[in-house]
């Protein structure tokens, strides 16, 4: 078989690649390759064999690739999204109840920058200002600390 | 001379070392063969100096070492695949001598054999799916104007509204969940045998979309296209994810001796934890 029948899955409803293998084809991304070579294959005791979970730069920037399943199922399924390591963004996915505490937070800087920002340029008008007050109350009340 | 070692790719059986020709390893050097029976390793000869303990410490935390040491291991491991069924072995397995290979060979032969006649004319395909981009409802709109707004009642309104959008985001995850465990579960009965993988990092795949499965089966040669046609097939049923093919591979995923319907429960507890 082979990589012929690569060619004929259809007209872009899944994406192809190849592994490398085959021959001929778009060489497998790195990523996959080191899932395969880091993590899978057998494991034998050589004479010599780092563990290579003890390397730090694995640990650090390839843990979602070697990290077991086990450890997946203990954070949950979308635990990917919450580590930092993993993922620059995480802070701003993270679960509901934080992500909006993230916002009220910035929401909270904003008012404050704006009310500051009146007072610097001497321009306070007394209405904006309670306003911008109890706008800062009503998003206290949602995030209780 | 310097002192070297035994890098070890592959197991196979005792005629699939032949042809080998010019292939060359992770050091450059000509790979060959350490025959213990009916089993045979493949080995390259390294030097030491790169791929001792601790050169190999260092080395794995340069990532362009760490690179072009896993392509050249895959190379290797693949063009023996072509040559004939086989065990991979684990980046970085390295013996002080061919005589500790040869007594490795004998003490496991079960075992390798066991796991060569598993995977005998059969090869490894990969099956991701991500998120496609319409079923992760999109938050950048939301953040813009609120904190312009001056009304208190808008604030809890956003929050209301941002909290819908979660909420949708969190329901839309959850089916894709859902789909990803029939996909496996379809693809598994077209399958020898199948793994599940952890889901890799954005950062590897160089796909900002989320990855919800990443599975790997073991098909027979003769039904490879077969295989194909069903993911094809599955990508047409279940537009909110996206499906990806890779493969054939060698039988990585195979080498360890695993159930896979262990694998299938574990990862239906998953899906039952996130409430799916």
């Amino acid at each position: 078989m082979t990589t012929g029948s690569l060619a004929q899955p259809g007209a872009g409803a899944a994406q192809v690649y190849g592994s490398g293998f085959g021959g001929g084809r778009e060489p497998a991304n790195l990523g996959d390759i080191l899932e395969r070579v880091l993590d899978k294959g057998l494991v034998i005791a050589g004479d010599i064999q780092v563990n290579l979970l003890d390397i730090e730069l694995l640990t650090i920037k390839l843990r979602l690739v070697i990290a077991s399943l086990d450890t997946a199922r203990e954070v949950g399924i979308n635990w990917w999204e919450n580590d930092p390591w993993l993922n620059a963004n995480a802070s701003r996915r993270q679960d509901d109840g934080h992500e909006l505490e993230q916002e009220n937070q910035q929401l909270r800087e904003r008012v404050r920058e704006l009310e500051s920002g009146q007072k610097g340029r001497g321009n306070s008008r007394p209405g904006r200002e309670s306003r911008g007050t109890a706008r800062r109350m009503d998003l206290r009340d949602h995030r209780p600390r | 001379m310097e002192p070297h070692g035994v890098w070890i790719y592959a197991i196979t059986g005792r005629a699939s070392a032949a042809g080998l020709g010019e292939l060359r390893g992770v050091g450059g050097g000509p790979v060959r063969a350490i025959a213990a029976g009916e089993l045979t390793a493949v080995v390259e000869d390294v030097g030491l100096a790169e791929f001792g303990e601790q050169a190999l410490r260092r080395n794995l935390e340069d990532l362009a070492w760490l690179e072009s040491t896993a392509r050249a291991h895959h190379r290797v491991i693949g063009a023996l695949a072509r040559l004939g069924p086989l065990v991979p072995i684990r980046l970085a397995t390295v013996y002080s001598s061919d005589g500790g290979v040869a007594s490795m060979l004998a003490d496991r032969d079960a075992d390798f054999l066991a796991v060569l006649s598993r995977i005998r004319r059969r090869q490894e395909w990969g099956v991701k799916a991500y998120a496609s981009p319409r079923s992760e409802p999109d938050d950048a709109s939301a953040g813009a104007e609120a904190p312009a707004s001056q009304e208190s009642r808008a604030g809890a309104a956003y929050l209301q509204r941002r909290r819908g959008q979660l909420t949708a985001q969190k329901n839309a995850r959850r089916q894709m969940l859902a789909d990803a465990e029939t996909i496996h579960a379809e693809l598994s009965e077209h399958a020898a045998g199948a793994r599940l993988h952890p889901p890799q990092a954005p950062e590897l795949t160089g796909n900002k979309a989320l990855m919800v499965l990443n599975a790997a089966y073991l098909v027979d040669d003769e039904h490879g296209t077969d295989f194909a046609s069903v993911v094809t097939a599955l990508a047409e049923r279940y537009q909110g994810v996206k499906l990806e093919l890779t493969g054939p591979w060698p039988p990585y995923s195979f080498a360890a001796d695993e159930e896979s319907e262990g694998v299938s429960e574990r990862a239906l507890r998953i899906g039952a934890r996130d409430g799916v």
